[in-house]
């Protein structure tokens, strides 16, 4: 229902805790057999064993232990001036328990209306962090770098989504041939007329005007104020199926699954917007030159500085914007007689630079390390086409993190290769960097990788550090070449003074300079969040992409019809969602994509998969087979190692029974299984 | 035991797949013509097994052949040989002497931007080198908003305009803009430099026709390079040849099926400096029927009474442009670029403008920013009047009185391009390096005096790509950008620093090559 905000969008949040019994309160972990009892131990406390009752007093006791850790560790708080006074920890104050920035002497005073408000704006934009347990670091954990299983629905999904399409696009054409006698208004853009050819051609067209106009209703939704952890919704309604909208004046406020806010630096109050207003007031808005004339601010530089330390080369430069940077770049870097050999599922930016550089282009299979060898092979062997002139330079392509499948590039995989084939190696860490590793510092710190092996580090600053602009790190010289070579630079605006400033700021805070602990709190958090909801979503049964420490979740619909009903049932319960289609994602696989940050908390999640569950129920979406992950867990006593024959012993050796775990044994697991390796 | 197993599984499976082929419909009658035909002529039930067989391995094989003509068959070992003795060349190449010497002088100023700036090396100076014309970057009122905006909004909308980008102030910018130009709609791109490279290639595809103008900008050029359609280039502001080319594609079309044809030029040239004659460009465009794709990146908040750009200053509709391309971060301070146009222009572009729809949308500061500036141009046009007096006074300094440079920009343009006079550059035979080198000098010698100026960069057009004109070449100048933040008194006497600073290098320079010998 949406909330009438008069002036205020953020006058108050709706209660994000899931009506369940408190997750932190133990419960049995999930034996495999005892599925039976899963409906009884909802409703009912089932008698405990002698084993379990041991348990969970061990468990309880933890539990106090950790309390009282919290009570001598006050986590730093994120938002509020750090006081040094000795108080509870803030991060565990639900909004409005307690009046938080007061001495202990007033802790049990009445918070004023004031007071409660301003925190409860603060924590609609970065949640309070429920327990110093809910947190992770992110880091791979050596051995072979697994890919990704990749699960398939029942072959009667993938038929109907066929059909789907099927039927949509005849109706389109019946639509289209009676539309064009009967409204010709609407094909004006269509139809060549008083001599001008048609603007648009109809067949390009034809997806947007009967596929996407469908459920154009689902994308773009304007927003006000900060997309933090919640994001305020414009309402708007719409009288001819999606052509014009009307904004109805009212707002919604939405839990924010769909920012890239990775960090939570998407924030309007705290060290980062104080920072920022100190420079406004100082430098102005702008630097009203390109870099090359006039542009070049100690700021920029500064920033430069700290990114190339962040990254771990000793050279950076940044721009206004990640999509000019890689546009620009690889002009700057190779041209004819050089080949760049990008992954398929690249970015467009790479592709825009890649295509204007006037480097011959090849491509390999996503993420695949056999086929890239294979083209590398061949392409050194067979030299330039025609002339079979051997290559000036290649240049392999790929991204840190994939935006739309939630996968890692295969770095140890592409290192090796490196080392083989000498081809130099471009990293594009738009959604890995900060998002990935156990200091942020992208898949290099992930992988414990020394960033010197990789040529050319490039990343966008939209993402993780909540402002805008692109930057790329490399050797001194490379740098020093592209600063006179590279067009954004020399006709690009430069970034503006608040832009730097909120880059300088998140820097330092995610190195530890400034509110020590909070970066490391941020980092650990989006670690935590991002394994809790993979693990809960393919426990529930649905069919997840990507890595277990990836943010960016993406849950698979199939059918095009679930992508609107997803992202209404979603936005009924006030959580934003991105729900992405052909073209973006191959024809069958639509899907629906989270953007996990570490401005949410574990109730954040739980929400959501409490959401997800229903909707998952409603629409059919549970049907993975559990070759994926989201198994259950061993029987207590049977440790990982002893597993395997365990299961040879009961006859289950190489059975995979699909995962449907119920939600209340999701979330009572979550916390403790994330930190095991994800099954 | 285990063969007898799979012997019965398969005869299980057999029997199943017969069962259930004869229940599909028009099996029988499939299996009745197989046989029938088979008894009557053997010969020619193999010929249609081959032809199905055939037409199997059609529809299998990939649709385009994998190697081209000379694909070289080599084994195992030739290819692992060929591995070892491949090596690259370094990523990049060296940086010449210039291009270091470049990077050395890189002007960087500590603190705050404005007409007159701290460098690092501890001086202070004259600021002519930012798109500062109206000194807004200074203004109270301008920072107050931006920190309003800031309070509430945070810095980056952390996503692209699709997916949650777009916030109510970029709506607002959108439509103040529009009102402003008096179009139907307009979008706000995240940075101006990428908007004309994405708004091409959106509407330009292959097979469809552009003309455009020799001296257009290095984003265009992009644009046009990435684009697949045909290019044609008319001569620099020559509308007498744009009538020609348009008449020669005319006539070259007319037997083809209609595509879409595009003028594309700018308002006020970046590379020259000068400006478009828009009356008479509307009117070539209506009479051969092109659209108009125009660059106002910078006459828009510069040229016309209240800054509107172009099409105020020279009484034309904006609504006949069809794609009205300009700047939020020159003169008016703020960031990002827009495209103006009818509302089915705007909307297209919202899904396939490539540097829209992939990358994140504007700060909001900047929106708000763009809004008040342009609201403060429409509100107080003496600004305007102000800075026209300020080029007025510098033009004065310069363009008749040095003997050695002119001005090629037009007289209300506050970027003020000087380039060396043809018979200086015909009587000392100066090639483009060596003018660049000169100009690079003067700079150097104004601001040793005090007064930081720039000049026009020249980018080379990579090679192999779509649109290439090798024959034009821009032309070295030094670019002096005026602003209200000096007085006019202030403005002359740093107009007087440049002018000598010229006349110093070059009378050095006119030594140097005088001592070398004639034929060099
Ligand atoms: C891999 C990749 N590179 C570059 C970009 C562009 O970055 P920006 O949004 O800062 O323009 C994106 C943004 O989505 C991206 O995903």
């Amino acid at each position: 229902m949406p909330q009438r905000l008069p002036r205020n969008p953020f006058a108050s949040s709706p209660s994000t805790v899931v009506s369940l019994p408190s997750s932190e309160k133990p419960t049995s972990r999930r034996l495999s057999n005892s599925r039976g009892n899963k409906l009884t131990s909802f409703f009912s406390s089932t008698p405990k064993t002698k084993e379990q009752q041991s348990a969970q007093a061990a468990l309880l006791s933890a539990v106090t232990a950790q309390q009282q850790y919290l009570l001598n560790n006050p986590s730093p708080h994120i938002s509020a001036p750090s006081l040094s006074l000795p108080m509870i920890s803030l991060s565990t104050a639900k909004a409005g328990e307690a009046n938080t920035d007061e001495p202990p002497t007033t802790l049990f005073q009445p918070p004023s209306v004031a007071e409660a408000k301003r925190q409860a704006r603060v924590d609609a934009q970065f949640g309070p962090l429920g327990a110093q347990s809910h947190r992770y670091v992110s880091k791979h954990m050596g051995g072979e770098w697994p890919e990704p299983v990749i699960d398939e629905p029942p072959y009667y999904y993938l038929l109907t989504t066929y059909i789907s399409y099927l039927i949509l696009i005849i109706f389109g054409h019946v639509r289209d041939f009676f539309g064009k006698r009967f409204k010709p208004d609407r094909y004006r853009h269509l139809t060549a007329a008083n001599g001008y050819a048609a603007l648009n051609s109809d067949f390009d067209n034809f997806y947007v005007r009967r596929l996407k106009l469908r459920i154009d209703d689902c994308f773009a939704r304007p927003i006000t104020g900060v997309p933090g952890r919640y994001i305020t919704l414009m309402d708007r309604k719409t009288e001819d199926f999606n052509r014009n909208y009307q904004y109805t004046g009212t707002y919604t406020e939405t839990l924010n699954m769909s920012s890239y806010n990775y960090l939570g630096f998407a924030q309007s109050e705290g060290p980062c917007a104080d920072a920022v207003e100190e420079t406004i007031k100082k430098y102005g808005i702008s630097s009203t030159s390109p870099r090359a004339d006039s542009g070049t601010t100690d700021l920029a530089l500064e920033v430069e500085d700290r990114i190339a330390k962040f990254v771990g080369k000793p050279s950076a430069m940044v721009f206004s914007m990640g999509f000019a940077t890689n546009a620009t770049s690889f002009p700057a870097l190779v041209g004819k007689g050089s080949l760049i050999i990008s992954d398929e599922l690249n970015h467009a930016s790479i592709r825009i630079g890649a295509r204007l550089s006037g480097a011959m282009i090849s491509s390999f299979k996503h993420n695949d390390m056999d086929d890239l060898e294979q083209t590398l092979r061949e392409v050194i062997s067979q030299g330039q086409p025609r002339t079979h002139r051997p290559w000036k330079k290649i240049l392999v392509v790929v991204e840190g993190l994939y935006s739309m499948e939630g996968t890692m590039c295969n770095l140890p995989g592409l290192l090796k290769l490196k080392k083989r084939y000498k081809f130099n190696l471009f990293v594009d860490e738009a959604h890995s960097i900060g998002a990935l590793g156990p200091k942020g510092r992208g898949v290099c710190d992930y992988f414990g990788i020394d960033p010197s092996e990789i040529d050319i580090l490039m990343g966008t600053l939209t993402k993780s550090f909540g402002a805008n602009g692109g930057y790329v790190a490399a050797e001194k010289h490379i740098i020093d070449k592209l600063r006179v070579t590279n067009a954004a630079t020399i006709y690009g605006e430069s970034p503006t003074p608040p832009v730097l400033m909120q880059i300088l700021s998140a820097l330092k805070i995610i190195s530890g300079e400034s509110v020590p602990g909070q970066g490391d709190e941020r980092l650990q958090r989006i670690a935590f969040n991002s394994r809790y909801l993979r693990l809960g979503l393919k426990r529930l049964g649905f069919i997840v992409y990507g890595h277990d420490d990836s943010p960016i979740v993406p849950v698979l619909l199939y059918n095009p019809a679930k992508m609107p009903a997803f992202s209404h049932e979603m936005l009924r319960r006030k959580i934003s969602v991105v729900i992405v289609g052909y073209p973006a994602t191959p024809l069958i696989s639509s899907r629906a994509r989270f953007c996990v940050s570490a401005a949410h908390n574990k109730d954040d999640m739980d929400r959501l998969l409490a959401a997800c569950d229903e909707i998952g129920n409603v629409l059919q979406l549970k049907f993975s087979t559990g070759i994926a992950g989201g198994a259950d867990n061993p029987p207590d006593g049977v440790t990982p190692e002893m597993e395997k024959e365990w299961q040879k012993a009961n006859g289950l050796q190489g059975v995979v029974t699909p995962p449907r775990w119920s939600l209340r044994e999701v979330i009572a697991n979550g916390v403790a299984d994330v930190k095991q390796t994800l099954r | 035991m285990e063969f007898q197993d799979a012997q019965q599984f398969v005869v299980r499976s057999i029997n199943e797949i017969t069962n259930r082929f004869q229940k599909v419909p028009g099996s029988a009658m499939l299996i009745r013509y197989i046989q029938s035909s088979y008894q009557d002529d053997p010969v020619r039930s193999a010929i249609e097994l081959i032809l199905v067989i055939f037409f199997i391995r059609y529809l299998l094989a990939p649709s385009y052949a994998t190697h081209k003509g000379n694909f070289v068959k080599l084994t195992e070992e030739e290819i692992d040989d060929l591995v070892d003795e491949w090596t690259p060349e370094p990523l990049v190449a060296p940086q010449s002497a210039f291009e270091e010497a470049e990077n050395e002088k890189l002007p960087v100023i500590v603190g705050p931007t404005g007409s007159r700036v701290k460098l690092s090396n501890g001086r202070t100076v004259t600021n002519l080198a930012s798109y500062n014309f109206y000194n807004f970057v200074g203004n109270e009122q301008v920072k107050e908003k931006a920190i309003q905006t800031l309070r509430t909004y945070g810095v980056g909308p952390c996503g692209p305009p699709q997916f949650y980008g777009t916030q109510d102030v970029h709506m607002k910018t959108e439509a103040d803009i529009a009102s402003c130009l008096g179009t139907e709609g307009c979008i706000v791109y995240a940075q101006a430099f990428s908007t004309i490279s994405s708004v091409i290639p959106a509407f330009c595809k292959r097979g469809d026709i552009i003309v455009a103008d020799r001296a257009v900008n290095y984003a265009i050029r992009k644009g046009l390079e990435i684009c697949r359609s045909t290019i044609r280039y008319y001569e620099h502001n020559d509308m007498e040849d744009l009538e020609r080319v348009l008449q020669k594609v005319i006539k070259e079309q007319s037997k083809k099926p209609l595509t879409r044809r595009f003028i594309v030029t700018e308002g006020l040239f970046e590379a020259v400096g000068d400006c478009v004659d828009l009356p008479k460009l509307v009117e070539l465009k209506l009479r051969y029927k092109f659209r108009l794709m125009l660059d106002e990146t910078w006459s828009f908040g510069v040229m016309g009474r209240t800054g509107r750009g172009l099409t105020e200053a020279q009484n034309v509709d904006a609504s006949q442009v069809d794609m009205l391309v300009g700047s939020l971060a020159g003169p008016l301070c703020a960031g990002g670029g827009f495209c103006a146009g009818s509302t089915d222009v705007v909307e297209h572009q919202r899904i396939s403008a490539a540097s829209y729809t992939f990358s994140a949308a504007l700060p909001a500061m900047l929106a708000t920013t763009a809004s008040e500036t342009l609201n403060m141009l429409q509100t107080n046009p003496d600004i305007l009047v102000q800075c026209r007096e300020n080029i007025k006074a510098m033009r004065a300094q310069l363009d008749p009185r040095s003997d050695w440079v002119h001005c090629t920009s037009s007289p209300e343009n506050p970027v003020m391009l000087l380039a060396l006079k043809p018979d200086i550059v015909n009587s000392r035979r100066l090639s483009i390096g060596e003018q660049e080198k000169v100009m690079q000098e003067c700079v150097d010698e104004a601001l040793i005096n005090g007064v930081l100026i720039t000049r026009l960069k020249s980018m080379p057009v990579a090679n192999g790509a779509n649109g290439k004109d090798e024959g034009w070449k821009l032309q070295p100048a030094l670019k002096v950008c005026i602003t209200t933040g000096l007085s006019k008194k202030e403005i002359e006497k740093a107009g007087v620093t440049i002018r000598h600073a010229i006349t110093k290098v070059l009378t050095r320079k006119a030594s140097s090559k005088l001592a070398l010998p004639a034929a060099s």
